[in-house]
């Protein structure tokens, strides 16, 4: 009995210690460099002159401009492709229809066109020569190098975030715990608020992080589509540009700064609700 | 509740999942849908709860045509194969939950819900797991638990998916007679789908033997066992279990 070899499950899938240490370790120094370094640069450059100056070059009508036109682009855009994303995951999990296959290409196309491609796409499709050029200026209403050109093209450019966090959620799921709602007696509204969403909220929570960190990170197609107006149509990412290119560092350095700001800002919110949701969250991941 | 089930067909795209099937189910009768998979048993099931709508046929209950009738307006209790239970809910909000989503005139007051949730989890004979999670039960006391929730909204009929398919021999037996007992408790005509004949002639008083979206032959388990009437059911009977 004596040799016959004990059995340790973690052996398994545990490598030796070294190779763990070098593993942990490469990753570990890769995202310092790849993650960490950039972010503290900025930082750093921001704050080379102090905070006082910081502050100061970020108190202008422009950047306060900025600062409003990207909040106001992703306060639209991101309840919008929050709703139509959901729409959309749940068509194509919960369903079969023709053309699903499609639907499903067309959801990621904003991923595989450049964004610079997709401004271009707008400024053909509503500048004054554009399809619907004419009828636009004959009802005075202006899109390209205007506030709805930049909407149309965040909208463009973070379309698929929230339903491709949702489709694989949804699919796993299935249809058999809203079945199971609709036998009780459920309406289907009833059911979609109180089983459908709750079963998603996290992907959807993370998907909506992610489209909010792109709307107001976006920078190829709305540079291509805002005119570059400064105090118009200039975003916190266009005037940034705007500022490095006129060598003045401080400035543009302090409203990049405030930009990743805003993005860990959304990071920590995520965070704290998933620390303060951690109980229910471990029940629903291990059913 | 009797339920008559009239020239019934369904087929998607391509398939035929049912070819015209009539079957009558006396009122508080226990009835076993018993096949192989692929016979057209589950979809039956679904045809009868309105999760499913039949290509021609109609299904009566207590005479009425129920055909258009909705889902929810069915009040057919079911329980899915996999349970299905809401996993972001604990026991208690699941089987509450087909009362709280009675629109506000017919929903009885929290305290009524507490005292019939209560009352079903002594029923299921698991008091005291009302405040867990479904990660946190066995698979048999997932079962019950689906088997709560359907009957909470007192429901016509209960309609039961391969309701032990995925537990192992003992918890399947003890299930079984758990099953039979609220059914001869509370009357309800009872209907569920199996492949395991021994399930079948054990516990219903009616088994209606289904092959390729027909059905074979309807009797009692004697009758079947005794005076098989097709091929069919005669070699489908001599299968040894599967358990």
């Amino acid at each position: 009995m004596s040799d016959i070899p004990l059995y340790r499950p973690a052996d398994v899938t545990t490598e030796a210690r070294p190779a763990r240490i070098v593993i942990t370790s490469v990753i570990l120094i890769l995202t310092a460099l790849l993650l960490l370094a950039p972010l503290a640069a900025v930082f750093a450059e921001a704050l080379r002159d102090g905070l006082g100056a910081s502050l100061a070059a970020l108190n202008t009508p422009d950047a306060w401009a900025a600062i409003r036109l990207t909040l106001l682009i992703s306060v639209i855009a991101v309840p919008l492709n929050a709703a139509i994303g959901l729409a959309a995951a749940w068509a194509i999990a919960k369903f079969d229809f023709r053309g699903k296959a499609i639907l499903i290409s067309l959801i990621d196309l904003p991923f595989s066109v450049s964004p610079v491609v997709a401004g271009l796409s707008l400024v053909l499709l509503f500048g004054s020569s554009g399809w619907f050029g004419a009828w636009l200026s004959a009802h005075d209403l202006r899109v390209v190098f205007a506030v709805p050109g930049i909407l149309l093209a965040t909208l463009f450019v973070t379309f698929p975030f929230v339903a491709r966090e949702l489709i694989p959620v949804m699919s796993e799921q299935g249809r058999s715990e809203e079945e199971a709602a609709l036998t009780l007696g459920a309406t289907g509204w009833y059911m979609f608020r109180t089983v459908t969403l709750p079963n998603v909220r996290w992907a959807l929570l993370y998907g909506v992080l992610l489209c909010n960190a792109r709307a107001m990170g976006e920078f190829g197609a709305v540079a291509v589509i805002s005119g570059k107006i400064r105090g118009q149509t200039t975003t916190m990412p266009i005037l940034i540009e705007m500022l490095y290119n006129e060598y003045l560092s401080v400035a543009a350095f302090s409203m990049a700064a405030l930009l990743a700001a805003l993005a860990l800002l959304t990071l920590l919110l995520k965070s704290l609700m998933e620390w303060r949701h951690a109980d229910l969250l471990a029940a629903t991941r291990r059913h | 509740m009797h339920i008559e089930i009239d020239e019934i067909a369904k087929s998607f795209a391509a398939t035929t999942a049912l070819h015209p099937v009539s079957l009558a189910i006396p009122s508080g009768a226990m009835v076993s849908l018993l096949g192989p998979s692929g016979s057209g048993k589950t979809t039956l099931l679904r045809i009868i709860a309105g999760l499913e709508a039949p290509t021609s046929g109609r299904v009566l209950f207590d005479g009425a045509d129920a055909t258009g009738i909705t889902v929810q307006q069915r009040r057919a209790g079911f329980v899915f194969q996999s349970y299905a239970l809401f996993r972001h809910m604990t026991v208690y909000e699941n089987i509450a939950y087909g009362l709280r989503a009675r629109p506000r005139s017919t929903r009885p007051a929290s305290a009524e819900i507490e005292r019939r949730v209560t009352k079903l989890l002594e029923l299921i004979q698991l008091p005291g797991i009302a405040s867990r999670y479904p990660s946190q039960l066995s698979g048999g006391q997932r079962q019950r638990v689906a088997l709560a929730r359907a009957l909470a909204t007192e429901p016509r009929v209960l309609l039961l998916d391969e309701p032990f398919g995925a537990l192992d021999a003992r918890v399947r037996r003890e299930l079984r007679a758990g099953l039979r007992d609220i059914h001869d408790a509370t009357g309800l005509t009872t209907i569920f789908v199996t492949h395991d004949q021994d399930e079948a002639m054990s516990l219903s008083d009616m088994v209606a033997v289904m092959s390729m979206g027909r059905i074979e032959q309807v009797g009692t388990p004697v009758d079947i066992r005794k005076r098989p009437q097709t091929d069919f059911v005669r070699r489908f009977i001599e299968q040894p279990a599967l358990v």
